[in-house]
């Protein structure tokens, strides 16, 4: 039983990152029904983000007291604010003339945008994995047989406190409430007087910097990362969006946590663990789509016409 | 041009395809052309699903896998099958088509986008199977040394020139069906669904079976390239027919032009020398030029990509459009939102 409890308490830790880069795709799925097949790249290029502020910072091992909070703070605001610039420039780019395209026109550039993206991690870092400085002290705590580390506690708190701080800033603002009447109805919301492009680029902003932020902490949290990563990432995330029924910000979160869940589960539990779990999530991506495709919380999507 | 002008054009350019490999004695060029011909083969049946139906699928080197590891299972010494490569030219495109049905049958109700990433899903659970089941598929290693083909009597050998001839004729028979097709009732129902689907079954199509069996005949064609190309390499294992070889196929779809059946050839053909001739060529050259740091072939991705991306932009059609297809990409585009329409009728009338 400790085995279940420990697969759990992993799982939840890998959901956690899921479910911060979950939450870009189904807030931009949500306000353009684009599915942003860049943005596991985006998240990929968080990490190498912060593997270059820390270079630059001059970190390169473990850090107490203050100076771990300053440095934690800096670079994971500046992975997201970097992530968050990256996110809005594809958007013009590539995505905003496209906007009234045929709706598998912007899907093939985000393919496109996602292997440029790819490529260009490899010219810069190589194609190796490259590790990530180790550099928050992680000390273990027992619960009856669980082992649960400061980490793992880091990553789902921060999850949580993420998405609580969004679905704030989306019920709570202005710009939130623009945001949710773009997703409504894109003219009616101009009409109004909403500045569409701008609402759709602070979506794109919002969106990427999360992934910058999960981007941050999976480095932390593997202590690795290479340039392919987001691929594998962002088709797990997106299949979490999905899970949880995607344009719905709870459902998100609820969908990381489950795929991360899923995950931990089957690698515990299938003979053959490990090589067998992509082929398990994928295979929940594809049931989920058949059978629910409105996920766990959302409300079914009709086809626009 | 005028119709007899292409007639010649057309004549003069499969004359010259027959006599190539006796005037090219570079055994490497006549390689390079039959495996620029597999992806000929697979771009054309990419292009029933996507060109012509309107279904993006981003899984079709699934398809593909499918095929090829038809072949090394039912002709090697892995189970001691020894069926013969004629046969199996007939046999894999059935299977791979089986496989088509049975994704499309569940998945084909989807919205568009949607399909797209249940094929990609696919399209990564393949792979990732053959890869796991190494008692029957060897692993990561995959299957070597399968049978060569012969005709009559004679076989197949490791000279790429009968493989040349063998995929130009299966290129033939793949533009001869696609382009029946595409005149076909069914071509016609393809187009319909694709410009729009709604409308389409107003009209008394039946969108399932017609979507199924853009599916099953586009995965066709990817097992027949499948057994081509993996007796020409006498090896399939899992690591080649990955993601990106799907978006390799659909690059091809997008720089040619999706839909029309002459420019996914020239699509799929210039890529396949840009990737295999161009990039390799001019690497060689940087080196001799004094610049040993520079490999022209790690930019391959980023070719795919910008090719992805600037097409979509500037010109969706592709570079030898379909008709029908420039028309549907430019009259969308066109399509303003409505707050701006009605500012400029409303302009239109205070004139």
């Amino acid at each position: 039983m400790d085995v279940f409890f420990q697969q759990i308490v992993n799982g939840l830790s890998l959901g956690g990152i899921y479910a911060l880069i979950a939450l870009g795709y189904t807030m931009v799925y949500g306000i353009i029904e684009l599915i942003n097949f860049a943005h596991g790249d985006v998240y990929t290029l968080g990490t190498f983000f912060s593997l270059a502020i820390l270079t630059g910072l001059g970190v390169s091992g473990e850090l107490h007291g203050p100076a771990l909070v300053l440095v934690v703070l800096v670079t994971l605001l500046a992975s997201m604010l970097l992530c968050g610039i990256t996110g809005v420039l594809i958007e013009r780019l590539a995505y905003r003339r496209l906007r009234n395209a045929p709706r598998l026109a912007p899907l093939i550039t985000a393919i496109g945008i996602s292997f440029i993206l790819e490529n260009v991690m490899q010219l810069w870092r190589g194609p190796s994995p490259v590790p990530f400085p180790d550099l928050i002290p992680n000390p273990a705590y027992t619960i009856g047989g669980v082992v649960v580390t400061a980490k793992q506690i880091g990553v789902v708190l921060l999850a949580v406190a993420m998405m609580a701080a969004l679905q704030v800033f989306i019920y709570k603002t202005k710009l939130g409430k623009a945001m949710r009447a773009t997703a409504q109805d894109r003219d009616a919301a101009q009409l109004m007087g909403i500045d569409i492009n701008t609402t759709i680029a602070a979506t794109f902003l919002i969106g990427s910097a999360l992934a910058g932020a999960a981007g941050f902490v999976s480095g932390v949290y593997y202590g690795t990362t290479w340039f392919f990563n987001g691929f594998e990432a962002g088709l797990k995330a997106f299949t979490a969006a999905v899970l949880g029924g995607i344009g719905n910000i709870a459902g998100a979160m609820l969908g990381g946590f489950s795929i991360g869940l899923i995950e931990a589960i089957a690698t515990q539990y299938i003979p053959g663990g490990a090589q067998w779990t992509n082929v398990v999530v994928f295979s929940v991506l594809v049931l989920v789509l058949i059978f629910r495709p409105s996920g766990l919380l959302g409300e079914s999507l009709p086809e626009k016409v | 041009m005028s119709p007899v002008a292409r007639r010649i054009g057309l004549g003069v350019l499969v004359a010259a395809l027959l006599v190539y490999p006796f005037l090219d004695r570079n055994n490497s060029h006549v390689d390079f052309l039959a495996n620029a011909g597999a992806f000929i083969l697979l771009a054309l049946g990419l292009n029933i699903v996507v060109g012509f139906a309107g279904l993006l699928d981003l899984g079709y080197a699934a398809f593909f896998a499918i095929g090829s590891y038809s072949y090394a299972i039912l002709a090697s010494q892995q189970f001691g099958y020894h069926v013969p490569f004629w046969l199996m030219l007939l046999i894999a495109p059935v299977i791979a088509a089986l496989f088509g049905l049975l994704l499309g049958a569940p998945t084909l109700r989807l919205r568009g986008d949607y399909l797209a990433i249940v094929t990609l899903g696919f399209g990564e659970i393949v792979p990732q199977t053959f890869l796991n089941l190494p008692q029957y598929t060897n692993g990561p290693n995959g299957i070597s040394s399968l049978d060569q083909p012969s005709i009559f009597g004679h076989s197949f050998g490791f000279s790429a020139t009968p493989y040349y001839y063998l995929l130009l004729g299966l290129i033939a028979l793949g533009i001869l069906i696609a382009a029946n097709l595409q005149n076909s009732r069914l071509g016609r129902a393809w187009m319909a669904i694709r410009e729009d689907e709604l409308a389409a079954r107003h009209m008394g199509i039946n969108t399932t079976t017609t979507k199924l069996a853009a599916f099953a005949l586009g995965a066709s064609f990817s097992g027949l390239a499948g057994v081509a190309y993996a007796a020409k390499l006498d090896l399939v294992s899992p690591d080649q027919f990955q993601f990106n070889v799907s978006v390799l196929v659909l690059s091809m779809l997008v720089l040619g032009g999706m839909g029309n059946i002459t420019g996914v050839i020239v699509g799929s053909f210039v890529l396949s020398f840009v990737n295999s001739f161009l990039l390799p060529q001019s690497t060689t050259l940087a080196h001799a030029a004094g610049f040993p740091n520079i490999d022209f072939t790690n930019y391959r991705f980023m070719l795919y990509g910008i090719i992805l991306v600037t097409m979509m932009l500037f010109r969706p059609e592709g570079l030898i459009p379909s008709r029908a297809r420039a028309a549907e990409f430019h009259e969308a585009l066109a399509d303003e939102p409505l707050a701006e329409q009605e500012q400029e009728e409303y302009e239109g009338a205070a004139r």
